[in-house]
């Protein structure tokens, strides 16, 4: 399944990134690897978006990036 | 000189070191390879001047972002005598990979470590011997923000200075993209020597984030600071901004019009009216942007301008924009002038375009003075509010036209993957530089442009020197008569045209212009202006006086953001239109239903 299909305090491991290479670029450079573990931490109103915890940092991104991210829980 | 490049990821604090460094000397400037501009500073270390120079932070070296291709140009045309590599100890175990990046390149380097109280208190303990002998380079602990380690890091970089310069290799790109290598050697560097909790303790920014970011409650609190904000910038802004034009007034009157009395009547016009006015117009603005950037720095620096992004960007991401954007079109109803500085923090290139395209139709409140003034000559006194609502509204729409028209022309290609830093509290220091920064660039940057149109529409309604001021025989009376089959079909008489073209150098001598041209001020100007024109008229002139351009520091901000002469012509262009347009259709429509 992908990243945005988690629930809030759900955590996985993240099996593949599957985007174009600037955006795969900017998410590893976030720490955005397999086998990485994961939370979603909050989604925002109105499908906007997604607050995910990975390490130590918080990041967002919204939902269509977040589709290109296939996890495992 | 020698030269020093601080690098860093975004929210490392690399900012707080450049002004802790610098002090007030910083200056922006160009630099070969690189078309965008830098602040740098010199400063005395040892017995020789260095000179600083603040890179933007970027997460990567080979990323393909507008500043990642900055930093890579700028290394590789003007290689440093020693580069600080600035690290957020908080999250080292990502920020390591730009420092293995940089290491390939040879470069002089010297790692400061900063924000060694807050990885304290996540739990992280850096055992910094250790990770200088895995990296083989020198590591100091700082807090940029509070100066702890601060004359150790001066000590360790006036002695790096002194070590010999490695050369930098040819091939930069092939070096950088060795990327196995670089995660390798991130697990080795960090399995020796940080240690990190399993879980993170549920922290003062969890708590405060459930409240902020809360599904129902998120909203209605950013609009409340917003207001706030926007409250307390008018509350403390306008009586300074008054005090700086008493302050010049009086210096007028009490100074240079005496000293300048023996000069013919025509040359002190032109130096009292034209230039001095000018410097006065933008002394007057000094006060709105240092106050503004006063409170921006509080938003931004306490991480609360990304939460305004998460919960604001479902709505601004189908505009072309994001959720930063709307705090900069907010903020722009107190004055645009900061608010297109402020759209810095945006590091997509189309995107801070298509926000400064839109920042103009945002209401300021030196329009609002015009509104206020019209709405109360020529409308009821239940009636005006009404007025002023509505043009609220019409600058809401246009901004909203505007980015849905043109946000396929602006397509924002960097990905919205932003990082929620935690909630920090800036320092007073922090907070004040950062007034005094933009105070300064706005100076320098905008003011002579800003005299010189002033100037230009003194000479306007001043020449030829036989004709009254302002009258229908000068330069802008010609002018005006010139271009009154363009206005007459949006009622707007001669003597509004006139009133027009003073409102483009700034709006808050509209009805200044008006009392001259008019030879009456206060309440005979309204009576006079009652006398000549209907509500549809006067409406129909708000209307255009809100759309079209805003001011002259408004344009030159402009040209000087963007730096592209091209998209202040086309701004400019494109509100002149949109003004004519909807100003048109109202007055048109209004006298066709019978008004």
């Amino acid at each position: 399944m992908t990243l945005s299909k988690l629930c809030p305090g759900e955590v996985a491991t993240i099996v593949s990134v599957q985007t174009d290479e600037a955006l795969l670029q900017r998410l590893m450079a976030m720490g955005f690897r397999a086998g990485k573990r994961v939370e979603l931490v909050r989604k925002a109103s109105f499908s906007g978006p997604l607050q995910v915890r990975i390490g130590t940092t918080d990041i967002l991104l919204r939902k269509s990036e977040a589709e290109k991210i296939m996890v495992q829980v | 000189m020698k030269r020093i490049a601080l690098l860093g990821m975004p929210n490392t604090g690399k900012s707080t070191l450049f002004n802790r460094l610098t002090g007030a000397t910083s200056r922006v400037g160009n630099w070969p390879g690189i078309t965008v501009e830098l602040l740098s500073g010199k400063i005395l270390l040892g017995s020789e001047m260095i000179e600083i120079v603040d890179l933007p932070g970027i997460y990567d070296m080979h990323g393909f972002s507008e500043d990642e291709q900055v930093v890579r140009h700028f290394l590789h045309d003007n290689v440093p005598d020693l580069a600080l590599v600035v690290l957020n100890a908080a999250q080292i175990e990502r920020q390591l990979s730009l420092l293995l990046q940089l290491k390939q390149l040879n470069l002089n380097l010297l790692v400061l470590l900063n924000m060694a109280d807050e990885a304290k208190k996540l739990g992280i303990t850096i055992d910094t011997k250790e990770m200088s002998a895995a990296l083989g380079l020198p590591i100091i602990l700082l807090s940029a923000k509070y100066g702890n380690g601060y004359p150790e890091a001066l000590q360790a970089i006036t002695s790096a200075l002194r070590a010999n310069l490695p050369g930098m290799p040819e091939k930069v790109r092939s070096q950088l993209e060795k990327d196995e290598h670089i995660e390798r050697e991130m697990s080795r560097v960090l399995k020796q020597s940080v240690q990190i909790p399993a879980r993170l303790p549920d922290n003062l920014t969890a708590h405060l984030d459930h409240i902020m970011l809360h599904p129902w409650l998120g909203l209605p609190i950013f609009f409340g600071i917003m207001f706030l904000l926007f409250q307390a910038i008018f509350l403390f802004g306008q009586p300074l901004q008054a005090g700086v034009n008493e302050l010049f007034g009086w210096l007028r009157e009490a100074a240079i019009a005496p000293l300048l009395g023996s000069l013919p009547p025509a040359l002190q016009g032109l130096l009292l009216d034209g230039i001095y006015n000018g410097v006065a117009t933008v002394a007057a603005f000094i006060p709105l942007i240092v106050l503004f950037f006063l409170f921006m720095a509080i938003v931004e620096d306490t991480g609360y301008l990304s939460r305004a992004a998460f919960l604001m960007d479902a709505l601004m991401a189908r505009m072309g924009l994001d959720g930063r954007s709307f705090v900069m079109l907010l903020m722009g109803f107190g004055c645009n002038v900061p608010a297109l500085m402020g759209t810095r923090v945006m590091r997509s290139r189309p995107l801070r375009l298509l926000s400064m395209l839109v920042i103009p139709f945002s209401l300021c409140s030196a329009r609002l003075q015009v509104f206020v003034f019209f709405s109360a000559a020529l409308f009821s006194p239940r009636a005006a509010p009404v007025v002023l609502f509505s043009l609220y509204l019409f600058s809401f729409a246009t901004a909203i036209l505007t980015a849905i028209l043109f946000k396929r022309h602006y397509p924002n290609n960097e990905p919205f993957v932003l990082e929620l830093p935690p909630y920090r509290f800036p320092t007073l220091r922090q907070m004040l530089m950062r007034g005094w920064h933009e105070a300064y660039q706005f100076l320098h940057r905008t003011s002579k442009f800003i005299v010189a149109g002033v100037v230009l529409v003194w000479l306007l309604t001043n020449l030829p020197p036989s004709a009254a001021p302002a009258s229908a025989d000068t330069l802008a009376g010609i002018l005006g008569a010139w271009l009154h089959p363009v206005f007459a079909p949006l009622g707007i008489t001669p003597d509004l045209t006139i009133a027009l073209l003073f409102g483009f150098v700034a709006k808050e001598i509209v009805i200044g212009s008006l009392s001259v041209i008019y030879g009456m001020s206060g309440p005979e100007l309204s009576g006079a202006l009652v006398q000549q024109l209907d509500w549809v008229q006067a409406y129909s002139f708000m209307l255009f006086t809100l759309i079209y351009t805003p001011c002259l520091s408004t344009i030159a901000t402009l040209r000087k953001e963007s730096n592209s002469t091209g998209f202040m012509v086309f701004s400019i262009a494109w509100s002149l239109a949109l003004a004519w347009l909807l100003s048109f259709a109202f007055y048109q429509a209004a006298r066709a239903l019978g008004y």
